[in-house]
């Protein structure tokens, strides 16, 4: 039985919201909530064309009103054809729509600049954590002695850029403990911002070749980026472009999903709601639709306050002494450090806990602010970081920065 | 060499006519290749909407406000939808279908909603939403029990009693938890019913060879239309409870039973009705879903269990069981409504019973004529089903036909649903995949 290290703060954290809900008086009107990413708990809207072409489809009587865009009704319709029995109750083929997942396909070659995607490759789940799931329970041989391993990252320090040396030593670390299969990497990071140069995936592409590792590409963050010179590339891409015999010999799985980028539709998971939403985001208005102008401006809305998030997550965070903060290139995250004095991490260890734990408890306690501490993330012994998530309306993440700043001025102050 | 040879790989192929098959077959059958028939039709799993019965109006207008909140002042979806739209939005985090869900165990209204179905359908006996845990789908919410099961230390293996036949999904499962299948078989004769003698000897089968943890059931009956009458129920419940089995009952098709004078009684109702001797003892898992009869929303992927007298530990190991994930949410406003459906006095009570009562009397009327219709045919014999949403005919098959079956590495019954997908265009279940074997042939 897994035990959550920090449940402690996610119990706290709801009985402080029971506490609100009834009218205890506190320093703070609300809690601001950005352990995970979920852009819509925090206020962010749905995209409109994403929302009318699922109402449709749940309810087809919507199709033939007014009610909607016609080409809102028109994907719909299509869609419905594609579902068995016109519904999207019935129970769907194990990989997939074949239609969607052609038109996946067809998105995937196109992201990729040519690099050709077979649809047969291609599977479709309820959440991408399923999937990484299934393909690890295939690579695991429970029965193995010893273990079967999965290199991991852990953000790094310099400019958390993946060093191939580290990978070395990560592999050289198992002899004898485990039995490497895999290398999972993700890309844009999280919680790491750091999106990789097209260097730094071939290294790891022939790394993975070398020690006959099975790829594990997590790219479900490739919509956030937000670094003015970052680009994101997929591995699929990199790895085609290195042509033979590396293209026709490593083996890749690199998963995405409609979570994140500008869906941000955590909740909508399994069947054809799935299906629907991945096919709106391999597949969006065009322009020339009636819905593109609707639905570029609501992206561009959702990119701007990205990039205006960043920023401002930088400059505060920089700021403030005992804060030190990376430029985030993308992902869903920032993931700042925190340089503690060491009468809060005395005061940390007499209560028993991580001492980014302990400031992230406080933290909720005085500001009604929840961010996840980086002992999670497995960051390098002795050093501390915060995670958030910077998915938010700009007012929010301003709140957020405003009680933040406040917060750690007192603590720094408090533990000098 | 492959990373993936080194990996745990249980390939059992696929017996029955994959629905890749089914599906191949109408392409080409659109594509002009010659066949006798337009379009193949797939009647092997439970999923009406496949086979063109009509979702529940109500549900699909409250989803559909769910997922695009400007529909809460369209006029033309009925006022109760949108004020139940209303109502459940203002349970998601930020008013958003697209939010996670902020428990892993299910949304705390949607349990809440639950028990008072479960309370008002068991005539009161008392129902704690702390019992229940919401997930996608039956399968994964049985899983979720199975694995638990097959957890801990044992020099045996976890025995599950499982029904023959069952429901064709289970042996997968079982397989896929680590637990050892052990079979009790149904009384055909007897309309499929459930046999006290014949569970003690199932249970005898395992002494020294697998631990027995539990006993699985589904009431009505998977694939065999049997619904268990009061007196059945409680000797199940009575073996359980003196063999120390944790009883896991399938339930989903509770709101089918539609033969005539055949009460719907569940298990938790009689458990509680049997006095505290059982009803504080016996621990009870019973499962329902979207995938109900009248609802037909498999794809949806949306199923709750309430376990009953487990232990605390146990039970918040259940409610835990898929964190840090949790379910999907708009599942969960389905079954919230399939629980709390339209009352007499709202505006769309009407449409909604004629509905229900459309579906109820499809499925009557098809299992009646079905039945009579393959009894009249020779090589078949088909036991009348009263819930459920199959049937579970048995084939007595010619000796030259079991005789090629073996020859070409197949069960006869698969053999016979291959040509009748080939040759008909229908697609139906083999009896094997439900556990029945060799002699005894059946199609669902």
């Amino acid at each position: 039985m897994k035990k959550l290290d920090n449940t402690v703060l996610a119990r706290r954290a709801n009985q402080i919201k029971e506490e609100l809900r009834q009218k205890l008086r506190k320093p703070y009107k609300q809690v601001i909530d950005l352990y995970w990413g979920d852009p819509h708990a925090a206020g962010v809207k749905p995209l409109s064309f994403v929302r009318q072409v699922l109402a449709a489809c749940l309810y087809p009587d919507l199709v033939n009103s007014n009610t909607l865009p016609v080409d809102v009704r028109q994907r719909a319709q299509r869609l419905l054809g594609e579902c068995a029995g016109g519904s999207v109750g019935s129970y769907t083929a194990t990989a997939g729509i074949p239609e969607i997942v052609h038109r996946i396909s067809e998105f995937i070659t196109k992201r990729d600049g040519g690099a050709p995607s077979d649809p047969e490759n291609i599977y479709i789940s309820p959440g991408s954590q399923w999937a990484l799931r299934n393909i690890l329970k295939v690579l695991v041989n429970s029965q193995a002695s010893p273990r079967t391993g999965v290199l991991t990252p852990g953000p790094e320090e310099q400019g958390w850029e993946l060093h191939v040396e580290e990978l070395h030593r990560a592999l050289d670390s198992a002899k004898g403990l485990c039995n490497p299969v895999a290398l999972y990497v993700i890309n844009p990071g999280n919680p790491a911002g750091y999106v990789q140069s097209r260097k730094t995936m071939q290294e790891v592409i022939r790394f993975a070749s070398e020690k006959r590792l099975f790829l594990l590409a997590d790219e479900v963050y490739q919509e956030c980026v937000h670094g003015e010179k970052s680009e994101f590339l997929s591995y699929k891409r990199v790895l085609s472009e290195m042509g033979p015999p590396l293209s026709d010999t490593v083996e890749l799985a690199s998963f995405h999903s409609a979570s994140k980028g500008f869906m941000g539709e955590c909740g909508l998971r399994g069947g054809y709601v799935e299906l629907i939403a991945l096919d709106l985001m391999t597949d969006p208005p065009q322009p020339g639709d009636p819905s593109y102008p609707l639905y570029s401006e609501e992206t561009q809305h959702i990119k701007t306050m990205m990039v205006h998030n960043v920023k401002r997550v930088f400059e505060v965070l920089n700021s403030l002494p005992g804060f030190s903060c990376k430029p985030m290139e993308g992902g869903g995250f920032a993931f700042p450090r925190l340089h503690l004095p060491p009468k809060a991490i005395q005061k940390a260890k007499e209560m028993e806990m991580e001492p980014d734990l302990f400031y992230c408890m406080r933290l909720l306690e005085e500001a009604g602010v929840l961010v996840k501490p980086g002992m999670e993330n497995g960051p390098k012994e002795g050093t501390h970081h915060i995670r958030f998530c910077i998915m938010n309306p700009e007012d929010t993440m301003e709140e957020m920065l405003s009680r933040l700043s406040s917060f750690h001025t007192q603590f720094m102050k408090d533990f000098s | 060499m492959s990373s993936l040879q080194e990996g745990d790989l249980d390939l059992r192929g696929t017996r029955a006519p994959s629905r890749l098959q089914a599906a191949r077959g109408t392409e080409e059958s659109a594509q002009g290749a010659e066949k006798p028939f337009q379009e193949v039709m797939d009647v092997s799993t439970g999923d009406p909407h496949r086979a063109g019965m009509k979702p529940v109006s109500f549900v699909r207008q409250v989803l559909a406000a769910c997922v695009y909140p400007k529909l809460l002042d369209e006029k033309s979806l009925p006022l109760d939808a949108r004020q139940r739209a209303n109502t459940l939005l203002g349970v998601c985090s930020g008013r958003s279908v697209g939010s996670y869900c902020a428990t892993a165990y299910g949304i705390p209204y949607v349990c809440k909603s639950v028990t008072e179905f479960i309370m008002r359908r068991d005539g009161g006996v008392s129902s704690n939403p702390e019992d229940i845990v919401i997930s996608s789908g039956s399968t994964k919410t049985l899983l979720i029990v199975l694995h638990l099961m097959a957890s801990g230390e044992g020099e045996t293996p976890t025995g599950v009693l499982t029904p023959m036949p069952c429901p064709h999904t289970l042996p997968t499962l079982l397989n896929m938890a680590g637990l050892t299948l052990v079979p009790y078989q149904l009384l055909e004769d007897q309309g499929w019913a459930v046999e006290l003698d014949e569970l003690h000897r199932a249970l005898r089968t395992t002494r020294g060879h697998c631990s027995p943890r539990a006993i699985y059931i589904s009431n009505p009956g998977n694939p065999t239309g049997h619904v268990q009458d009061r007196k059945s129920i409680e000797e199940v419940i009575r073996f359980a409870a003196t063999e120390g089995l944790v009883l896991l009952a399938d339930e989903v098709y509770q709101d089918s039973v539609y033969g005539q004078g055949t009460e719907s009684l569940s298990y938790k109702r009689v458990l509680f009705e049997m006095g505290k001797e059982y009803s504080k003892k016996v621990e009870l898992v019973s499962f329902h879903s979207l995938s109900s009869a009248c609802m037909g929303e498999c794809g949806l992927r949306g199923a709750y269990m309430e376990a009953v007298n487990l232990d605390p530990v146990v039970m918040k190991y259940l409610r835990d069981a898929q964190a840090p994930s949790s379910p999907p949410v708009l599942p969960q406003l389905a079954l919230e409504v399939m629980v709390n459906p339209p009352t007499p006095e709202d505006p769309s009570y009407k449409t909604y019973s004629q509905e229900i009562l459309h579906s109820m009397t499809t499925l009557s009327q098809n299992a009646q004529r079905a039945c009579e219709f393959l009894n009249d045919l020779s090589g078949i014999k088909c036991q009348p089903a009263r819930g459920g949403v199959f049937l579970f005919p048995r084939l007595h098959l010619p000796p030259q036909m079991v005789e090629e079956a073996k020859m070409l590495g197949v069960e006869a019954d698969v053999l016979y649903c291959q040509r009748l997908l080939e040759e008909e265009g229908v697609r139906l279940g083999a009896g094997c995949e439900n556990g029945q074997v060799d002699p005894n042939f059946h199609i669902r």
